[in-house]
């Protein structure tokens, strides 16, 4: 259903002038089918329109390289600009802020995003590669079940959970988290919380009370690959409400294009930090701009054709 | 946010033109409808329309029209058959809701004074068995379990006999969460699918897709997939309560024409709805705002 941007291009582009440089009206013909591509890739629509105006500028009079076309110019500007504006100024989106001890890690999220699932993978890869004693808590009292699946997570992974408490207030699991940790000489606490919506005040309040409480040197938002336009308000949101450090985009082993990677990015100017790979405990990666790039766009292989040329 | 590309309400008439087209066009693409679909719907509602002087209140109205003329035919309920035990087997990608969905529907069909029986067919998941088990609770009905990491094809034989054997009017099967892309576990479901039709080759009677709204155009590769290994016969949208508009319900409406049962609105039991199609468009276009 999907046309790749090559295929949409081609047949624009081939009208093009093929000597000299890329003339504004050969980039604006260009940038009208990058703009439908970005967003069929779920890009959200005021952040397709920025990157679109930002490329216009850039592309505008760069001399066409004589081994390529015109087209395969306007996709290798449009590749290495999504490469830039996904990468940031970040160079270890991987790293995550854990060096004084007990450092607290609070993950956040709408519902079903995978913040659970996301948890226990980050506390294994944290005791897997960097040695650290991990504790997990749950600090979700709503959804049934929601405690005793990170502590069978914990079980699985080995790595400790907090004791379930019934009756306590997030704020009050948070602290007990911390007594914990400190006492227990844990590096690490990840705190695990309800799914909820941007724009639930109440709910949004109690996160932003569990963040007062933890003062987290990470605080992780969780998103689903797979989201479409609404990413630009969930991640604004999360962000002007509770304030995020990084995002971590789950269920890219699925066969979504990934839009919502640039669409976090634009809006919150924070790093991609992770991908989620699928609901084993390993299936989590640090984040490659350039493979997400060539997924938006549909296409990897005319990119590293360009790159060759 | 229409108000944002139309001006106030309040507003004088404003010719119908290219420019507001398109940013009516793009209001519908940031619900989700896809830019397919959401040029298709506005060159219908500048059919008759353009050039014509119109109150943002009468475009509103008129967009809101042609997006209830693709969704109206599909909005149906759940439809319910004489046949004992009716077997409704519920599917979806991860954590797009079909757990508690299950426990809604369970709710309002024993509502209806219907005997419903549960089967916890998400034998993979830590804790899905406990979270459908509350669900059974607060609905009130039986759910029946197998270990963690069984087969999930022989749970949902085990369970119609059982069923059966009960009497009950209608058996919910609860399925793991898989993206579509992953053919093992979509051959799983294939599986499950022709052990209930050793059972009964008529069932399941309906299999639910569950489509979380805040889902982009991959919703449409789910449909296309599902459909095809499970035999798909109606949609549930959930998480309508959110931000997300869910637009690509329009798409879906239009393209494969399945039926729309139920929008799940909160995480409580009471909160399913029927898919109203004129509040769902109205709400897509912002027709409601004002
Ligand atoms: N395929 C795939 N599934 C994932 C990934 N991450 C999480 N999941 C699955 O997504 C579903 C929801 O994950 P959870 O971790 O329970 O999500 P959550 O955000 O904690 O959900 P709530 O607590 O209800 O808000 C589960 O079925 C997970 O196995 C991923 O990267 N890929
Ligand atoms: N706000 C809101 N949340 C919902 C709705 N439906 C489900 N949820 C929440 O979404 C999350 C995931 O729901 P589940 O029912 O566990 O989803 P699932 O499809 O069974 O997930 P897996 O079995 O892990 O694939 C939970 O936190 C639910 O409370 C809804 O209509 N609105
Ligand atoms: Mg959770
Ligand atoms: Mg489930």
């Amino acid at each position: 259903m999907f046309e790749n941007l090559s295929d949409r291009l081609s047949g624009v582009l081939e009208k093009l002038t093929r000597q000299g440089a890329l003339t504004e009206e050969d980039v604006a013909t260009a940038l009208r089918e990058v703009r439908v591509a970005l967003l069929e890739a779920d890009v959200s629509l005021p952040v397709a329109r920025d990157f679109v105006k930002s490329v216009q500028e850039k592309a505008t009079g760069q001399a066409v390289t004589k081994s390529v076309s015109p087209g395969q110019q306007v996709i290798k500007i449009v590749h290495d600009a999504l490469i830039q504006t996904l990468a940031g100024d970040d160079a270890n989106a991987g790293e995550l802020k854990v060096s004084s001890p007990p450092a607290p890690i609070l993950m956040v999220g709408l519902q079903g995003s995978g913040k659970t699932t996301t948890t226990a993978k980050l506390a294994k890869r944290l005791t897997d590669r960097n040695k650290k004693r991990v504790l997990m808590a749950s600090l979700d009292t709503r959804r049934p079940a929601a405690m005793e699946q990170l502590a069978v997570l914990g079980m699985q992974i080995g790595v400790d959970t907090l004791p379930i408490v019934a009756g306590q207030t997030p704020v009050q699991i948070a602290k007990r988290a911390k007594q914990q940790a400190t006492l227990g000489g844990y590096d690490v606490y990840m705190l695990d919380t309800a799914g909820r919506l941007s724009i639930d005040d109440e709910l949004m309040d109690e996160v932003a009370a569990v963040r007062d409480e933890a003062k987290p040197h990470e605080t992780l938002l969780v998103v689903d690959g797979l989201t479409g336009q609404d990413a630009v308000y969930t991640a604004e949101n999360f962000n002007t409400r509770v304030g995020i450090s990084g995002v971590v985009l789950t269920r890219m082993d699925g066969d979504g294009r990934g839009g919502a990677a640039l669409s976090m990015r634009a809006v919150t100017g924070k790093p991609i930090k992770f991908v989620g790979l699928g609901e084993k405990m390993d299936a989590i990666e640090e984040f490659h701009p350039e493979r997400i790039a060539g997924r938006i766009l549909g296409m990897g292989d005319i990119v590293s054709l360009v790159e060759k040329a | 946010f229409i108000a944002r590309a139309l001006g106030r309400t309040d507003a004088p008439r404003r010719i119908l033109d290219d420019a507001m087209l398109e940013s009516l066009e793009e209001l519908l693409i940031q619900s989700d409808m896809g830019v397919e679909t959401s040029i298709n719907v506005t060159a219908a509602l500048a059919e008759g329309r353009f050039g014509k002087r119109l109150s943002t209140a009468e475009i509103k109205d008129a967009l809101a029209q042609e997006i209830s003329k693709i969704i109206e035919p599909v909005a149906r309920p759940m439809p319910l058959y004489p046949k004992k035990p009716q077997v409704v087997l519920v599917v979806g990608v991860n954590g797009s809701g079909k757990t508690t969905t299950i426990g809604k529907l369970a709710s309002q069909f024993r509502d209806a004074g219907k005997s419903v029986v549960i089967a916890a067919g998400d034998t993979f998941r830590a804790a899905a068995v406990e979270q459908l088990q509350v669900w059974g609770d607060r609905a009130g009905v039986p759910v029946m379990t197998a270990a963690q990491g069984s087969d999930p094809a022989s749970l949902a034989y085990d369970a119609m006999v059982k069923a059966e054997a009960d009497g009950a009017d209608l058996l919910m099967i609860d399925t793991a969460g898989r993206l579509q892309n992953r053919a093992d576990l979509m051959e799983e479901l294939a599986k499950i699918v022709r052990v209930i039709r050793k059972k009964d080759p008529d069932a399941p009677h309906n299999t639910l897709l569950v489509l979380d709204a805040s889902t982009g155009q991959n919703a449409v590769g789910q449909v296309e997939t599902f459909r095809k290994i499970a035999d798909v016969s109606g949609l549930v949208m959930t998480k309508l309560d959110g931000t997300a508009k869910g637009g690509v319900l329009v798409a879906l409406a239009d393209r494969f024409g399945l039926p729309i049962h139920a929008i799940g609105v909160g995480e409580s039991i009471e909160d399913l709805q029927p898919f109203d199609p004129d509040e769902f468009a109205r709400a897509l276009t912002g027709a409601d705002a004002d």
